[in-house]
Order: structure tokens, then C-alpha cells, then sequence
């Protein structure tokens, strides 16, 4: 069924380099709609080099990245980077260490995220001055789909609360929250299950499935094994910048090539302390 | 055996500071200006230091740590508490003031509410979008330039002439904006700082177009409706009304103008705050990448809060033209920039009510306390310090929310971020 499906995104020949570091070399992956994508590794492997790409924080040295809309359109990533990819590609994204808007409200977080949307509808800020009958609908349907969501991750009740004062697993959870908000149809995580503790990675597996159900595709970094391995539909893997393995997470997890990267064999140990 | 060596050291400090600042007094003696030394005055300010050092140890000593942690949320409910009939009063004490009091008061009242609709317009772009301006004063010049320039040309009237140098002062700040913005924090500083000046020192030197240092004068007062002040002919406001002319109306009347400008400031910027751009503002202020993150364009929203911002400064600066009759690039010195921006963090980095006592404090303050002349200047920095230790995030230093589901809860001052530009 999968094999079919139109890839949603993808990665060909990406290479990034800082000055004569190559973080990324050469890597090409697809990430097909309707599915789990992870991307693993070891430490300093590329992993969020390769998100920041994809997500327009940086502008790749080389290599195409393709987005395919659901009408089939395709657009290139790379081309359109900073906001853009996040404003007309819709890939949304949430960061390793988290970055809400820690002084205003889970509630204004969420509307902050939809701004396009509002901004749009407010008649690019003039109309809504005046306080018009259709930005005030606008925003009780933002405020709606922000409810939505609160609903979801649980937070309902802390709606009006700061959200740097939640605690750390809320925070991921409304970090998603927002991300999901500006209605992306790609949605990138980098290490969400980074300090949760168990019952909380368990939530965040149910919400990440409920977001796939939702019909939004997910890319996302992780070195929780168990997690990754349990709701992942395909796992790409990188190491020291290059892609070492590709596959489900069964193929992936019996490639010798990935046992020994993470267990590391003698042969890669001599040649690092050669170096 | 410490609390003894730290009052030392700071009566050492002191002394080092007050014996060339106080302690040397120039009178007029033979042949120019001789110094009298004043020791005594010295030894007193030093003494001073040294015990109330002894005195700071001593209630250190006296009250363990967590209790200065407890005072914090404290204060912050009762300045809440406050502001919620500080702020109606305010306003009506505003409306009524020319009933109150007599011309010096009214007069100082323009000046203080000039700075109050300065701060407010700075505001927006430091308080709410996070991003240093130094050089708020270049929009003030172009404002009171601007309107100059159009009614000497044109025989405009200030009403005419108002939104137009606004809007030519939101135009210099998108001007302005679009290069800057890329730099952030210390460099976007930098960056505004200079502008301020270019302006100052442009109009200074086109002579043929601004008359240079000479300034420009015969600047037209504004009419009510057509109506002019002073004299009492047909078609002056006395003589509309039958009264006899006196100088007092044109002030009262430039009074109410001021306070109609100022609260149509406050009401724009607590309408934009509460919109999708208001809000977006903000969140650069919380976190730049994040907003990128969501689609925002950064560059955009940054340059609508500085041409926010700058209208405001506009719309103050004709006012300022108009008021005095007269402009020239003296009045618009880095010094203004410094006071509007000492007063919007003073007040407390977006807050309107807080930014408002500022300016009442401030220019004020400084008024009221002429005479003192140089002691002012020390009273004053004293007050900065010791706002900076006891209230360094403002005199209102909470967040109200712009939005909420239920009844919405300040949010204390360590969870806002003051924003790196």
C-alpha cells in the first residue's frame, strides 16, 4: 500500500557545509504522506541540520528538497526558505529545546500561531481596527481551533496561564499544539520526547498517532528507541552526516550498518582515534 | 568584620566621586572663576555612604533571603490592584485639569502629556515588539519638520497638515526600518542611534529648505473648526463666542488637543495589542525563531511596530511644532531620545499606565524641581538607581494577556521577555 503512495517530501542530494565542516553529505530520503517518518542517529550524526533545511532555517550548500501538494504541485523548499515554508509549504516545526512564548498565555500561543489566517481576515491589521463583523468571526474561529487542540493535549484548564509556567511535558505537548495550529500538512518534531517521563511518552505516541489520523504527515527526530520503533512507518538513519540506513523500522533495526553505528565496531574506533 | 570593609570600600567610592562633583565649588574671584573648596559637604555625602552601606548589611543580616522573594508577588498584586482605579482616575483628573489649576500647570501639563503620547508611541516598538530604538526623536523631527515645511509652503492648516506628517514619519520609519532590521539587539541600537542624529544634523545643514540652526518660525496654530485663537474678531474663536480674547483659551484648547492625541495613541495601541499584529509583536518580543517557525513574516511585522511607532512620534512632533510656533534641530537631540526611552522603561516595557506615570514623574518632576538646578540632575540618577534595584522590570512590570477563556491573570514580569531586538 505504502510503496503507491506519492511522497510527500523529498530529499535529494542535501549537503551542508559550515565552512570545511560538511554536517550533511549527500543525503536523499522520502517521506510519504500519510505516514511516520523518523530520522535517527547517533549524537552530531546531521539529524537537526537536515530539519533545519527542510524547515528554512538554513539554505542548503547543495541538493534539491521537494514538497508535493495535495493537488500535486511540487515546490521546492530550498528555494523558498525562512517563513516561507512554513506560510506556503506548510511544514510546520517544534524545536529540541522547546521555544514557546513563554510570557504570554497558552491561549495567545496558540493564536500567535495562526496569524496568517487572522491576519488575513483583519485585513491586514487596518479593518480590524474598526473591530468589522468578519474579523471577529475570524478570531472566534481561531479561539475555537484553539480550544481544539487544548482539548487534546489536556490543557484546557491552563488556557489562561503563562505557558512558560506549565511544566516541561505540557510544554512539549502545547509546542505541538501550536505547530499543528498553522495547519501544516508536514509536521516536523525534534527529540518531542526529550525528559518526558514514561507515561508522558505514551501520551505523546497516542497524540502523534491522532495527528497521522488527523491526515497530517510527520518527520521527526528521536532517540528514544522504543518510541521510534513503535510508531514509526519508516526510519531513515544517518551517521557522520551521511545516510546509512532506510527502511521500516524491522529492516532497519536488523542492518548491520546501524548496530554498528550506535554499538560502534573496531574497525570505525581505530579509524577515529587515527584521525 | 565584612559589613565594616564593604562601607569602607563604598565611602572610598564616594569620595572619589563627590570630591571633584561637590566638593569643588566655582565662585567668581579675581580675574575669572576660583574653586572653593567644601569639605564638609563632602564628609557628610561620604558618611552617608558609608552608613547606609552599614545599614544595607544590617537589614540583609536581619531579614533571610526568602522573604525578598515573597515581597515580589506582592507588590505585583497591589500595583494591579492599583492600576484598576489609578487609571480611570488618571483620566479624569486629565479631563478636568484646566478647571483645576492655573497657566503654569496647564502648561506644564501639555509638556508632560507630549512625552506621555512619545512614550506610548515608543512603546509599541519597544515594549511590545522588543526592538531598541535609540533614535525615537528622528520621527518627532520629522513630524514637527515636516509640518513646519507643509504649512509654509502650502498655507495648510494643522488638522490638514497632522495625519501628513504622520504618515511622512511612518514613511522615514519603514525608510529607516528596512535596512536596520535585519541587525538585532546592540547593533539595531547602534544603527537607530545614528539615524537620530543624521536627521538632526541633515536639518541643521539644509539650510536653503529647514533655515538651518535659525530653525523655521510663523508655524500656524491650529483652529477649532476654523476657529482662530486670539483676538476677538469674526472668525476667532472669542470673538464666535463673544468673549473677550485671552491667552489662556489658545492654551486650554492646545491642552485638549494633546490629550485627544494622546488618548487616541492609547487607544490605538491598546486595540493593536489585542489583534493578530499586536500579538505578533509581542511574540518576536517572546521569541524570534519561534515566529519564523510559524509562518510570520519577521521583517514585516518589525517594520509595521517601527511605523507604528513612528506615526505616533509624527503626529507628537506636529503638535510640538505647532504648539511652539517655532522649530529647530535644538529641540530634537539625543537627549529626547534618551528621556521618551527612559520613561517607556521607567514605566515599565508595555505597559500604557505605567509608561504614563513615568512621564508625570519625569517631566514632572524635573519641572516642578527647577530650582534645586543641579541637585536635580543628582536626585534624579538616584531615583533611577535605586528603581533599577527595587523595581528593575518598571513601575508596572505585569503583563495583562490580550486574550482569555476565562477572566484573564496578570503575568508577572519574570515570565515576559524584554526582547534582544
Amino acid at each position: 500500500m505504502t510503496e503507491h503512495a506519492a511522497p510527500l517530501l523529498a530529499v535529494d542530494g542535501l549537503t551542508m557545509r559550515f565552512g570545511g565542516l560538511t554536517a550533511v553529505d549527500d543525503v536523499g530520503f522520502a517521506a510519504r504522506a500519510g505516514e511516520i517518518t523518523a530520522v535517527i542517529g547517533p549524537n552530531g550524526a546531521g539529524k537537526t541540520t537536515v530539519f533545519n533545511c527542510i524547515t528554512g532555517f538554513y539554505r542548503p550548500s547543495a541538493g534539491r528538497l521537494w514538497l508535493t501538494r495535495a493537488d500535486g504541485a511540487r515546490i521546492a523548499l530550498e528555494r523558498l526558505g525562512g517563513e516561507r515554508v512554513a506560510s506556503r509549504a506548510r511544514v510546520a516545526r517544534t524545536f529540541q529545546n522547546i521555544r514557546l512564548f513563554a510570557g504570554m498565555t497558552v491561549l495567545e500561543n496558540l493564536l500567535v500561531a495562526q496569524h496568517n489566517r487572522l491576519m488575513a481576515a483583519s485585513g491586514f491589521g487596518l479593518l480590524a481596527l474598526l473591530g468589522t463583523r468578519g474579523y471577529r468571526a475570524a478570531e472566534r474561529a481561531a479561539i475555537e481551533r484553539a480550544r481544539l487542540w487544548l482539548d487534546r493535549i489536556g490543557l484546557i484548564e491552563r488556557a489562561d496561564d503563562p505557558a512558560g509556567a506549565l511544566p516541561y511535558g505540557a510544554q512539549r505537548r502545547l509546542e505541538i499544539a501550536r505547530a499543528m495550529c498553522t495547519e501544516p500538512v508536514l509536521l516536523c518534531l525534534d527529540e518531542p520526547a526529550a525528559g518526558l517521563n514514561p507515561r508522558e511518552t505514551e501520551a505523546l505516541a497516542a497524540l502523534l498517532h491522532d495527528i497521522r489520523a488527523s491526515g497530517c504527515s510527520l518527520l521527526l527526530i528521536e532517540h528514544d528507541m522504543g518510541l521510534v520503533m513503535r510508531i514509526s512507518d519508516h526510519i531513515i538513519v544517518l551517521d557522520h552526516g551521511r545516510k546509512i540506513s532506510d527502511g521500516t523500522p524491522a529492516a532497519v533495526r536488523a542492518d548491520p550498518a546501524v548496530i554498528s553505528a550506535y554499538l560502534g565496531d573496531e574497525d570505525e574506533d581505530e579509524a577515529e582515534s587515527g584521525a | 568584620m565584612t559589613a565594616l570593609r564593604e562601607a569602607a570600600l563604598s565611602a572610598l567610592v564616594a569620595l572619589g566621586l563627590f570630591a571633584p562633583i561637590v566638593g569643588l565649588r566655582t565662585v567668581p574671584g579675581e580675574g575669572g572663576l576660583a574653586l572653593a573648596p567644601q569639605p564638609g559637604l563632602v564628609g557628610v555625602l561620604v558618611g552617608l555612604v558609608f552608613f547606609g552601606r552599614l545599614g544595607v548589611h544590617l537589614r540583609d543580616r536581619l531579614r533571610p533571603a526568602p522573604g525578598r522573594a515573597a515581597v515580589r508577588p506582592r507588590l505585583a498584586a497591589t500595583t494591579a490592584r492599583l492600576g484598576a482605579w489609578l487609571a480611570p482616575a488618571l483620566i479624569a483628573l486629565a479631563l478636568i485639569w484646566p478647571a483645576l489649576v492655573g497657566r503654569y500647570y496647564v502648561d506644564l501639563a501639555i509638556l508632560v502629556l507630549t512625552y506621555v503620547m512619545l512614550g506610548w508611541g515608543l512603546n509599541i516598538v519597544v515594549g511590545l515588539a522588543g526592538l531598541l530604538d535609540l533614535g525615537y526623536v528622528a520621527f518627532y523631527a520629522v513630524g514637527a519638520y515636516a509640518y513646519a515645511l507643509i504649512a509654509q509652503f502650502t498655507g495648510l492648516g494643522f488638522w490638514t497638515c497632522l495625519p501628513m506628517a504622520g504618515l511622512l514619519a511612518a514613511l522615514w520609519g519603514v525608510t529607516l526600518g528596512f535596512p536596520v532590521l535585519r541587525l538585532r539587539g546592540d547593533y539595531l541600537a547602534i544603527v537607530t542611534l545614528a539615524f537620530g542624529e543624521i536627521i538632526r544634523v541633515v536639518l541643521l545643514n539644509w539650510v536653503s529648505l529647514t533655515g538651518g540652526p535659525n530653525g523655521i518660525s510663523g508655524i500656524p496654530r491650529p483652529t477649532l473648526f476654523g476657529l482662530r485663537f486670539g483676538g476677538d474678531e469674526p472668525g476667532s474663536f472669542a470673538g464666535f463666542f463673544h468673549l473677550t480674547s485671552s491667552p489662556m483659551q489658545r492654551i486650554v484648547f492646545l491642552y485638549y488637543v494633546i490629550l485627544g492625541l494622546a488618548f487616541f495613541t492609547n487607544l490605538v495601541s491598546l486595540r493593536l495589542r489585542r489583534l493578530p499584529l499586536g500579538r505578533a509583536w509581542e511574540a518576536l518580543r517572546e521569541d524570534e525563531i519561534a515566529c519564523r517557525s510559524l509562518g510570520i513574516n519577521i521583517t514585516r511585522t518589525k517594520l509595521t511596530a517601527f511605523a507604528v511607532g513612528a506615526l505616533f512620534g509624527g503626529f507628537a512632533g506636529a503638535f510640538f511644532a505647532t504648539r511652539q510656533g517655532f522649530v529647530s534641530p535644538e529641540s530634537f537631540t539625543f537627549m529626547e531620545s534618551a528621556t521618551v526611552l527612559a520613561i517607556v522603561v521607567l514605566g515599565g516595557l508595555g505597559s500604557q499606565l505605567g509608561v504614563a506615570l513615568a512621564a508625570i514623574v519625569m517631566i514632572g518632576g524635573a519641572e516642578l524641581f527647577r530650582e534645586f538646578a543641579d541637585y536635580r540632575m543628582l536626585v534624579f540618577g538616584l531615583a533611577l538607581v535605586v528603581m533599577m534595584v527595587l523595581r528593575p522590570r518598571g513601575l508596572v512590570s505585569t503583563r495583562t494577556p490580550s486574550v482569555a477563556l476565562g477572566t484573564p491573570r496578570m503575568i508577572g514580569a519574570d515570565m515576559v521577555a524584554q526582547g534582544r531586538g
